[in-house]
């Protein structure tokens, strides 16, 4: 029990040095980076909050899940909603400690209400297996993103332009070590385990006297909120959104990555997730040279490859610096 | 217990904060930007390099690539005739082109690598408004010169003094319509048919409505669908019941073909009419004879018979086998300003080329007489096209 504690201890304080280290790295030298790959590591951040969030989801939960982006448009939309109308509207004369809890304010206010989204879609569809709730999901995401197409608050098709361009490397990436740590720790925990528990055998979880619904609502509910995290750093970096991006390609984007991390890995996502965002950028120079968009179908070839060879995933359920052999399947501690 | 890690990572996190508080200390007090800004961005020094590079974001692949292939062709045909005649200052223009698979993001990462990384001088694009809006943050703070070939939204220019168009804006053309229907179509009852998936169309739309309802007339029904819908038979037949004397569509060429054909199959014998995204070859192959007798607007004629035009014409034949549509048009032009305003600018440095786009006056393009004005958009007639036996004929110039 104290042993347990103090390792829980040492795991906060590293997650917390993590931190100081990212606001450190934003402080000091991350602005003298050249700006493209600057982007890419802040697009790859929020790739990491997406994978890791629906990983929760699809790998550890076991509930297939395809209406990721929905949540994560209705973050963006909100947050830069709440930025652009109300809170900021001349971000150049605020302060940086109130442009910090503005953004900080809506980024929160775009999580809850992406949580709230996915609470409404998770209770009822939540009762469905397999294919019918990645269904259900797909057509829930579909709608989220219809209905914003219509909002006219929002501006519609035209999209959302002039968002203040809060978010930078350090937002971000105190947003990846926050999802990371809050998903790693539940799962670590015992009551993490039920959601183990349900993807492993539903029927066996239940006889011990696990919620079943209860828990898959709450992994969806916590994926979800991530998800609208990611969307708000998203608005808040492109600084205009439009609901194009949100469709289900973005979903099955989020998808490929937890499914090549490995399900039920969360180093494995962050992994895939880095190793796809950089993919695409690697592959452009080769679209400058042959005048041919080349990159789809490396990346695509690439996929096919790993789930022949490797259709676990990268990592399978395994992590990365894995200190001990407890989150096998079937294997108590 | 792995005390052992632990204390690695201990001391891997002392170094590194320690090596972080050097790095300060070395770098003294300098003013951190929060994101992008021109501190970041290396000068290019256009003056030695031995060419001039130019950066063009389209979409080469995805939803509008008919679009972005197009003005590809075009800009790629002008900046081949520079170079031909001896190219900008006794220096060749290099185009460096990057897809964006008509996303709005991946617009703005390969507007962020064409000025980070290749240096370019200045940034010509997007076909589609969604796109050039994305990127123009991105331009404007890393004060770069950006000339958007087509991309109508009024609120593309106003996002900042870096960022300009060579093509007119979107309530010009919704009054260009507007005022067609009324004095040379005489109507007074028009329905709308607007594609909601896409802002050009919603933009169009309200604007020909406002100009419209100005001008006397009324929009009897406002119809919508989305750009994946392939049925349109209840909007039409709701609109059927209004009896309206002609139906505006301000949508792309690939829902116009199917709604002119479904409407014509419902009874609909009024003239339909649109804007500049009806202007492509695919539009009669799709729409056929349902389209005979309507009616858009573009931003020129092939019909004109201005050796300008007809030089343009004929060399872009030769070289692609295919009509230019507007859109090529469009990027011609941009690339022709901007070699226009690179002769007239005192430096190459990318302050001087924004003063020298902004001064342009009068520059004789393809699609008319170019002036651009203080909001950075072009000031410049546009022409209402009809379509007879499967070719769009020149029908008459609205002036601004």
């Amino acid at each position: 029990m104290i042993d347990s504690l103090k390792q829980g201890n040492k795991t906060t304080l590293f997650w917390l040095f993590s931190l100081l280290a990212v606001w450190m790295a934003q402080a000091t030298w991350i602005d003298q980076l050249n700006p493209y790959y600057l982007s890419i590591l802040i697009y790859a951040g929020i790739n990491i909050i997406l994978a890791v969030s629906l990983n929760l989801v699809n790998g550890f939960t076991g509930q297939f899940s395809m209406g990721h982006a929905g949540f994560m448009s209705v973050g963006g939309y909100f947050s830069a909603f709440l930025t652009t109308t109300y809170l900021a509207k001349n971000p150049e004369l605020m302060s940086e400690f109130q442009s910090f809890l503005v953004f900080l304010g809506s980024l929160l206010a775009g999580g809850t209400i992406a949580a709230l989204v996915g609470y409404g879609v998770g209770l009822p569809s939540l009762r469905l297996k397999g294919d019918y709730l990645a269904i259900v999901t797909l057509g829930f995401g579909e709608i989220i993103r219809v209905v914003v197409l219509n909002l006219d608050v929002v501006g519609g098709a035209r999209g959302l332009p002039n968002i203040p361009g809060f978010s930078n490397f350090g937002w971000v990436y105190s947003g990846v070590m926050i999802c990371i740590f809050v998903i790693w720790r539940i799962i670590h925990s015992s009551y993490g385990r039920g959601f183990l528990a349900v993807r492993e055998d539903e029927i066996a979880a239940e006889a011990m006297g696990i919620n079943t619904t209860q828990v898959k609502v709450r992994a969806f509910v916590i994926g979800s909120f991530f998800a609208g995290i990611a969307g708000g750093l998203f608005a808040h970096t492109l600084r205009y959104l439009n609901p194009q991006t949100f469709d289900f390609n973005r979903s099955f984007e989020i998808i490929i990555m937890v499914v090549l991390g490995g399900m039920g890995s969360i180093t494995g996502s962050v992994v895939a997730a880095v190793f796809l965002t950089t993919l695409r950028e690697l592959l452009r120079p080769l679209q400058e040279w042959t005048h041919i968009d080349f990159r789809m179908v490396i990346y695509s070839l690439m996929l096919i490859f790993t789930m022949l060879l490797r259709p676990q995933g990268l990592l399978g359920t395994r992590e990365l610096f894995q200190r001990r052999k407890q989150l096998e399947p079937g294997v108590t501690p | 217990m792995s005390y052992k890690k632990i204390s690695v990572q201990n001391r891997f996190f002392t170094a590194y904060f320690m090596g972080l508080l050097l790095s300060q200390w070395i770098s003294g007090c300098k003013p951190h930007a929060l994101s992008l800004s021109q501190g970041n961005v290396r000068e290019p020094s256009a003056q030695n390099q031995a060419t001039i590079r130019v950066g063009e974001v389209s979409s080469m692949t995805g939803s509008e690539a008919t679009f972005g292939i197009s003005t590809h062709r075009g800009i790629e045909l002008a900046f081949e005739e520079i170079n031909q005649s001896g190219g900008v200052l006794g220096k060749k223009l290099q185009l460096m082109t990057l897809d964006d698979q008509s996303k709005p993001e991946e617009a703005a990462t390969a507007a962020t690598k064409l000025i980070s990384e290749n240096q370019i001088v200045a940034l010509l694009g997007e076909v589609a408004s969604s796109r050039s809006i994305a990127m123009a943050p991105i331009a404007q703070n890393s004060k770069t010169p950006m000339i958007s070939p087509s991309s109508t939204n009024p609120r593309v220019t106003e996002m900042g003094n870096y960022i300009f168009r060579v093509c007119f804006i979107d309530p010009f053309q919704g009054e260009v319509m507007a005022k067609f229907a009324l004095n040379d179509l005489k109507v007074k009852k028009v329905a709308v048919l607007r594609d909601v998936d896409s802002d050009y169309s919603t933009g169009l739309a309200d604007y020909f409505t406002t100009a419209f309802k100005k001008g006397g007339g009324s929009v009897v029904i406002d119809e919508s669908y989305t750009s994946s819908d392939m049925d349109f038979k209840s909007q039409l037949t709701a609109i059927r019941a209004k009896k309206p004397e002609a139906i505006l569509v301000p949508g792309y060429y690939t829902s116009v073909g199917l709604i002119a054909r479904q409407a014509r199959e419902l009874g609909l014998q009024i003239p339909l009419l649109g804007g500049d995204g009806w202007d492509s070859p695919k539009l009669v192959e799709i729409g056929g004879k349902a389209l005979e007798n309507s009616y858009f607007s573009s931003h020129y004629s092939t019909e004109n018979t201005s050796p300008k035009i007809q030089t343009f014409v004929s060399k872009f034949r030769q070289h692609y086998q295919a009509n230019p549509d507007g859109m090529a048009a469009m990027g011609y032009d941009a690339a022709m300003i901007l070699a226009d305003s690179m002769k007239r600018s005192k430096t190459l440095s990318k302050q001087d080329l924004r003063e020298a786009i902004a001064t342009t006056q009068n520059f004789p393009a393809v699609t008319g007489n170019i002036t651009l004005n203080e909001k950075r958009n072009a000031v410049k007639p546009a022409v209402v096209l009809k379509i007879v036996d499967g070719a769009f004929h020149y029908q008459t110039t609205i002036q601004p």
